[in-house]
């Protein structure tokens, strides 16, 4: 990348500027200005600058391209590995293997709808815990806590992000399913097992436990979204609220949160995403049963844990197939999920800057 | 309520370390497993093995992450701009076994064997979206003064984006880079079975290879109290790295750096 190559061309463009440069700042104004102009505006490529096929702009910018390009490329590998791979299983199943219930490796049988429901059901669980506690976290950072306790708060909040899937199950088998086999369990048991929701031995590891750390999981990513949802509301909406004779909460009510609720309901449904993809914290506290059992306190099964579980081994090309079938299933739920929270929470924020990266 | 959550988290922290710290020792830094039952050994060779994927995994992926984050910034207010934005998001959502599958298809079917490669493969494809997203948005936090500065001076555009943007840009891109290293330092899903995992030394990259996740994720679900223990001591050397690269970077550089920009 030296500066030879452009002196046999003497009619660049570029090469004039880089002349113009060494003669001095007063020359370089004249005749350099205009190809400045021309860089900026980036409107017409001069052609006294495309006509070198040395020019490395053209390759700098070639390459910087095939980066970017690299982005559409994995994109596609992806969607084609997954295809290629989970077509025999296709060919044999067709979409049946989304409804029957038998997941039997040994006879050739897959059926993957105890998967899908494993992963809906604790997803659902994971949902229910945890958007409360992440729009509540939301809501007192962004409107009732004190200014110095901010920081510590959202940077707890963000940390929990941070931490790795596998620490989370571990710190899932060893600490909150003891708990929950010892305290929690038999008293949901005691109380609510009218609803056929909590019965069965109580465990410890099952749906319930899932979706308890899932929970815990995705309360960051919820909580993170709608407090940029929420710093978005503009301020005359609280105080018009405010001035009409509102009370706090109701001003929060009616001010803040019936605006964000779009921006709202995207994070929920991003930390969905999120949930769906979860893969190892819940291998190791679901029970991992393929069985289709309406109890939460039973164990059972998702299909990013049926995937983890089981692909390494495997034993025929058909087995694997079913897997990579699960997993490109799944790879269109999570997509699907991602493109509509995103499209909710951009319509919310649309325009205003992000305050730090993601 | 938000006492609840952050009580949460200062309970896993305090559990971890307390349970970590017992079982840290040297001979955990230094030696490989032990057969079951029999006390000792270490996760010397699973810390190796992340070390290894993680470079791999970091050759392949900065260079593309900052190479599609220059174009997005510099030249990408087009159409094609917009779409490698959306596909680089897209990417970003997929959940990480899913690329751990597209791995294994792509590398380990080929070669026939598992190995460190297509581990680093795997997590490479996992950092590019989150560099690439980096870079664009500290490179467009650059003043365009300073480009036009540059281009009125008769510099070309490459060597402004080379000499002058990139520079100026560095902290916030190195960043960018941090926090992604950070995130698939932790992933465990695509290395299921692409690295696959080994109890031996293995230094080379056409070999399984241990990785810290892994190990952790075997001694957690085995039924072994040794084993136990030191699933919780590398537990904490893992989030000691990550989150303290974490917090490091985002509470400590990005406040500074754009506090410093307005």
């Amino acid at each position: 990348m030296g500066a030879a190559p452009e002196k046999h061309i003497p009619s660049s463009g570029k090469d004039s500027a880089e002349q113009s440069s060494r003669e001095g700042p007063a020359k370089s104004m004249d005749r350099s200005g205009s190809s400045g102009l021309t860089l900026v505006t980036g409107a017409n490529n001069s052609g006294a600058w495309k006509r070198s096929i040395f020019n490395l702009d053209f390759g700098f910018r070639g390459l910087m391209l095939l980066a970017a390009l690299a982005i559409l490329v994995i994109v596609a590998l992806i969607i084609e590995q997954l295809l290629q791979l989970s077509a025999p299983a296709w060919h044999k199943f067709g979409i049946h293997f989304f409804f029957g219930s038998d997941w039997n490796p040994v006879s050739g049988e897959f059926g993957a709808l105890p998967f899908v429901f494993g992963t809906i059901v604790s997803s659902l669980i994971a949902l229910v815990i945890a958007v409360p506690l992440a729009v509540a976290v939301a809501v007192f950072v962004t409107e009732m806590c004190p200014k110095p306790l901010r920081k510590p708060i959202s940077f707890a909040t963000e940390l929990l992000a941070a931490i790795p899937s596998v620490i989370y199950g571990l710190w899932a088998i060893f600490v909150l399913v003891p708990l929950l086999r010892v305290y929690v369990d038999p008293w949901l048991m005691r109380y609510f097992s009218w609803t056929g929701l909590f019965v069965g031995p109580a465990y410890g590891i099952g749906m319930l436990a899932a979706g308890v750390v899932m929970a815990i999981m995705i309360i960051p990513i919820i909580s993170s979204i709608t407090r940029e949802v929420l710093s978005v509301v503009p301020q005359h909406q609280r105080e018009a609220a405010l001035a009409l004779g509102a009370t706090r909460w109701e001003m929060i009510r009616v001010g803040v949160l019936r605006n964000a609720r779009a921006g709202i309901v995207g994070a929920v449904i991003l930390g969905l995403g999120r949930a769906l993809g979860e893969t190892m914290a819940v291998s190791m506290v679901i029970g991992n049963r393929p069985e289709i059992v309406k109890s939460l306190l039973a164990p059972g099964y998702t299909m990013a844990s049926v995937i983890a579980n089981e692909f390494a081994e495997a034993t025929d090309d058909l087995y694997l197939s079913a897997l990579m079938e699960i997993g490109l299933a799944l790879f269109l739920v999570t997509i699907i999920v991602n493109v509509l929270a995103g499209l909710m929470v951009w319509t919310v924020t649309r325009g205003t800057p992000r305050a730090h990266v993601q | 309520m938000s006492v609840l959550v952050v009580g949460t988290l200062r309970a896993i922290f305090a559990y971890l370390a307390f349970k970590g710290a017992g079982s840290l020792n040297w001979a955990f830094l230094t030696q490989t497993p032990k057969p079951v039952g029999e006390p000792g050994g270490g996760m010397a060779n699973a810390l190796i093995g992340s070390v290894m994927i993680l470079g791999i995994a970091s050759l392949f992926g900065v260079p593309i992450g900052i190479g599609a984050g220059v174009y997005l910034a510099e030249f990408g207010r087009n159409k094609l701009g917009q779409l490698v934005r959306f596909t680089a998001d897209v990417l970003n959502g997929v959940p990480s076994i899913v690329i751990g599958l597209v791995a294994y298809g792509l590398v380990v079917v080929q070669q026939h064997h598992f190995s460190a490669f297509a581990g680093g493969v795997a997590l490479a494809i996992m950092m590019v979206p989150t560099v690439a997203r980096a870079t664009e948005e500290m490179l467009l936090l650059v003043p365009h003064s300073v480009r036009e500065a540059a281009f009125g001076l008769g510099i070309p555009q490459w060597r402004t984006t080379l000499s002058i943007t990139l520079p100026t840009a560095r902290a916030g891109i190195i960043t960018g880079v941090m926090l992604a290293f950070a995130r698939v330092a932790g992933e465990t899903a695509p290395l299921l079975f692409t690295a696959f995992g080994n109890q031996f030394w293995s230094f080379s990259a056409n070999q399984p290879i241990a990785a810290l996740p892994l190990q952790i994720f075997a001694y957690a679900i085995s039924p072994f109290d040794e084993w136990h223990r030191q699933a919780w001591a590398g537990a904490l050397m893992l989030v000691i790295l990550i989150v303290g690269t974490t917090a490091l970077v985002r509470f400590v550089f990005l406040r500074r750096m754009l506090e410093g920009s307005r």
